[in-house]
């Protein structure tokens, strides 16, 4: 017991001001892209003819860029020769529209929040029966970091149960793969009304890497009504977070 | 193994080269290898035409470093080896499943991972204990926790189990045939996420490949840095682990350290990457990113700070005698049937078999110098919990003066076309164990066929064998003494 008691004095305070003090990323960090459609070489489609995922098409307005489907590997900026894509460090993606996620230029379409209502019933407390549907356990571990001490969602009232009839939603990821859609189903209905659905990464989302593979369905969106999206590959645990504190309406909506 | 053609860890055969052996030839080739110590590294369908299959078999002699390959053509059926060789048993059910032919004799041939086109996923024949006082648990494909989906099914008769039944292939997202007609834009970034926990394991293993396949040579600098991200997602896994375990046995503080020092590994990870997980890092030709001699030094200092919280936090562990009376004698694979079901990874050498790729088939930059390899005993969950600690401390004294010196040359060289009509073999130690990966190009050097093996799909038979006489509450302990990838398994 005394060698606990040392130890929790030396391990520290850790817990991660949040959303108070803005998150320190790494340089590196590949986060919202920025679209610069003037810096557009014509004729060009090199962004488009590398993205492994179909994230990006250049239409009359120039480059449109779907976060939904994006896997942020950031190729796209990398072979750009006029620098019109940039991947920012902005970690804050969600949107609760799939449109929402079409990036043209700097737009930011963002979170809006569950209505007054919902936010009543649920008071402070989210509980969400996570499923893993041909997740590749990326995203699963970043859900799964929620709940370490530094981004400690408990102290926001979010958690993740072991049971649907103890949840107030879903949090889905995976692409949503044949073997695990009867499962996904049977687990959301056996959730209580009224109930929400969160795709997390771009395979639930839109299929990711996966999409137009026989194995799986493209996401969940043709199965479920999605009630956030959260794009990432995988999210960043900030990213997780901050999209459901907005949704929550514990962090205002930015401006757009 | 003399009728066997001889090759190495990432080393391209012409596919001319391969023997192809008449079928009783080929039996006897494969037994008797293995009769004479050498180890089964993969068995493998490949289809041909008209309905063929050929038969890929690749053995192992660890202590030379050398791999064996001889091949048979089978039409409809041929007689299992598993009868004589148990670590054949799981690739025979896969090589069944994928391809439809028959290995006769083989004493079950479950589906492996329920492909489209197949029975439907769960109505499945189980292994059923009889007796009036056996009772069944059925847990899954969702589980309790944010964990990835599959079905468990215990025989108990009381508390203890009997028997323990897994049934994967809830995430078969279909990686490998993806991976065909490659390589392409997504090829790198779907091997990225065959399993995501083992992002550079697997980036790594397909890099090496194309590597071998191309005769591309790597820079030193991109050897290391390679290697910087295996180890780094060694002690990120195994740390996570150590703090999942002690989660496990409701010894919370050493949970909650853990937890965080896997994040801060990963943050470390994502300081020279951009990603926490490794993601768009390792790539054919080397490594897409050049960190520069800052990032490198806060990253020695990182991971000396949090060496010493590990270490405080791993001490309270092994000096807990709850905590040490919930781990020793739970959950034992001998040492014999670590070795008969070809088990890899630390749970391979926690039960006393001293197997790794680190040291057994060099790749990256392991071959210049390598992290000590350590070698349990017990073969219970202390031996893979202690196991996870002793690599974890090995990994960061060899990750210390790798970061000091990370080797010289350009980050990245440019990959040239594959080789057609070749064939090769990838091995890397991921944090799990054995990573293996076939190649195989057609006549105009592109992917033809392409088989994953992740360390997981040994190795879940062998916790179905751990938890044989246990008490039922002690599965989630055990389980994550293996931890083993679902996705990796189901690909």
């Amino acid at each position: 017991m005394f060698k606990a008691l040392v130890a929790r004095a030396r391990q520290g305070y850790r817990t991660a001001n949040y959303p108070a003090q803005d998150p320190a990323l790494p340089a590196l960090f590949r986060g919202r892209p920025v679209l610069d459609p003037l810096k557009c070489l014509d004729g060009c489609t090199r962004c488009v003819d590398i993205c492994p995922t179909g994230a990006l098409q250049v239409v009359a307005t120039g480059p449109e860029l779907d976060l939904g489907r994006c896997i942020f590997c950031g190729e796209c900026a990398q072979i750009c020769p006029g620098e019109a894509i940039t991947l920012t460090r902005d970690w804050r993606l969600a949107a609760t529209e799939r449109t929402g996620l079409i990036v043209t230029g700097t737009h930011v379409a963002g979170v809006d929040a569950l209505g007054r209502e919902l936010r009543r019933l649920l008071g402070r407390s989210l509980r969400l029966r996570q499923i893993s549907a041909g997740g590749c356990n990326g995203c699963e571990a970043e859900v799964n970091a929620l709940g370490n001490v530094v981004f400690d969602s408990s102290r926001f009232g979010i958690e993740f149960v072991a049971s649907p009839r103890h949840a107030d939603g879903i949090l889905v990821t995976g692409p949503l793969t044949a073997n695990m859609k009867q499962a996904t189903l049977t687990t959301y209905e056996a959730v209580g009304e009224p109930k929400l659905v969160i795709a997390a990464g771009a395979c639930a989302i839109s299929g990711g890497l996966f999409r137009g593979r026989p194995e799986q369905c493209d996401g969940i969106e043709d199965v479920l009504a999605v009630d956030l999206y959260v794009p990432g590959c995988p999210p960043h645990p900030y990213t997780i977070l901050d999209g459901l504190l907005r949704l929550l309406g514990r962090i205002e909506n930015r401006s757009v | 193994m003399t009728d066997f053609v001889k090759t190495g860890n990432a080393v391209p055969v012409a596919t001319a080269a391969i023997p192809v052996a008449e079928g009783a030839a080929f039996r006897r080739a494969v037994l008797s290898g293995i009769a004479e110590g050498s180890r089964l590294l993969f068995l493998a369908g490949l289809a041909q035409d008209a309905g063929r299959t050929r038969l890929l078999a690749a053995l192992t002699d660890d202590g030379r470093g050398e791999i064996g390959l001889i091949a048979t053509d089978v039409a409809g059926a041929y007689p299992a080896l598993t009868p004589d060789c148990s670590a054949a048993h799981y690739f025979e059910r896969e090589i069944h499943e994928q391809l439809g032919v028959h290995p006769e004799g083989h004493p079950w041939l479950k589906p492996v991972r329920f492909p489209p086109g197949g029975p439907t996923i769960g109505e499945a024949d189980f292994f059923r204990v009889a007796g009036a006082e056996i009772h069944e648990v059925a847990v899954g494909p969702v589980h309790a926790g944010i964990i990835e989906p599959g079905h468990f099914r215990f025989s108990c008769h009381g508390e203890r189990v009997l028997h323990l039944e897994i049934s994967l292939g809830y995430q078969h997202r279909g990686i490998e045939a993806a991976l065909r007609s490659g390589p392409d834009k997504r090829s790198v970034h779907l091997a990225e996420t065959i399993a995501g926990d083992t992002s550079a394991g697997h980036a790594s293993a397909y890099c090496q490949l194309v590597e071998a396949l191309s005769g591309t040579a790597c820079s030193p600098r991109a050897l290391a840095l390679r290697t910087i991200a295996l180890e780094l997602e060694r002690v990120a896994n195994h740390i996570g682990d150590l703090g999942a375990l002690a989660g496990d046995v409701g010894f919370l503080p050493a949970a909650a350290y853990c937890g965080r020092l896997r994040g801060d590994v990963l943050n470390l990870t994502a300081q020279l990457c951009g990603s926490r997980l490794g993601r768009g890092w390792v790539r054919p030709g080397g490594v897409a990113h050049e960190p520069g001699a800052e990032v490198f030094r806060a990253v020695k200092e990182g991971l000396r700070a949090a060496e010493r919280d590990m270490r405080n936090a791993v001490e309270l562990l092994w000096k807990s005698s709850s905590v040490r009376g919930r781990f020793e004698n739970a959950g034992v694979l001998s040492r014999q049937a670590a070795a008969d079901l070809g088990i890899v990874g630390p749970p391979a050498r926690a039960s006393g078999i001293d197997r790794d790729c680190r040291r057994d088939f060099p790749g990256a930059a392991y071959a210049e110098a390598r992290p000590q390899i350590a070698v349990g005993e017990s073969g219970d969950v202390f031996a893979r919990a202690f196991q996870r600690w002793q690599e974890i401390e090995n990994s960061l004294a060899f990750l210390a003066p790798l970061l000091d010196e990370p080797g010289a040359g350009e980050p990245l060289t440019a990959v040239a076309a594959l080789a057609p009509n070749h064939l090769a073999l990838s091995l890397v130690e991921g944090w799990r164990g054995e990573i293996v990966h076939l190649g195989m190009t057609d006549g105009a050097g592109r992917i033809a066929q392409y088989k994953i093996l992740d360390p997981s799909f040994r190795n879940w038979y062998g916790l179905g064998i751990a938890m044989r006489g246990q008490a039922i509450s002690d599965f989630p302990m055990c389980n994550k003494s293996f931890n083993l990838s679902y996705c990796g398994h189901d690909l």
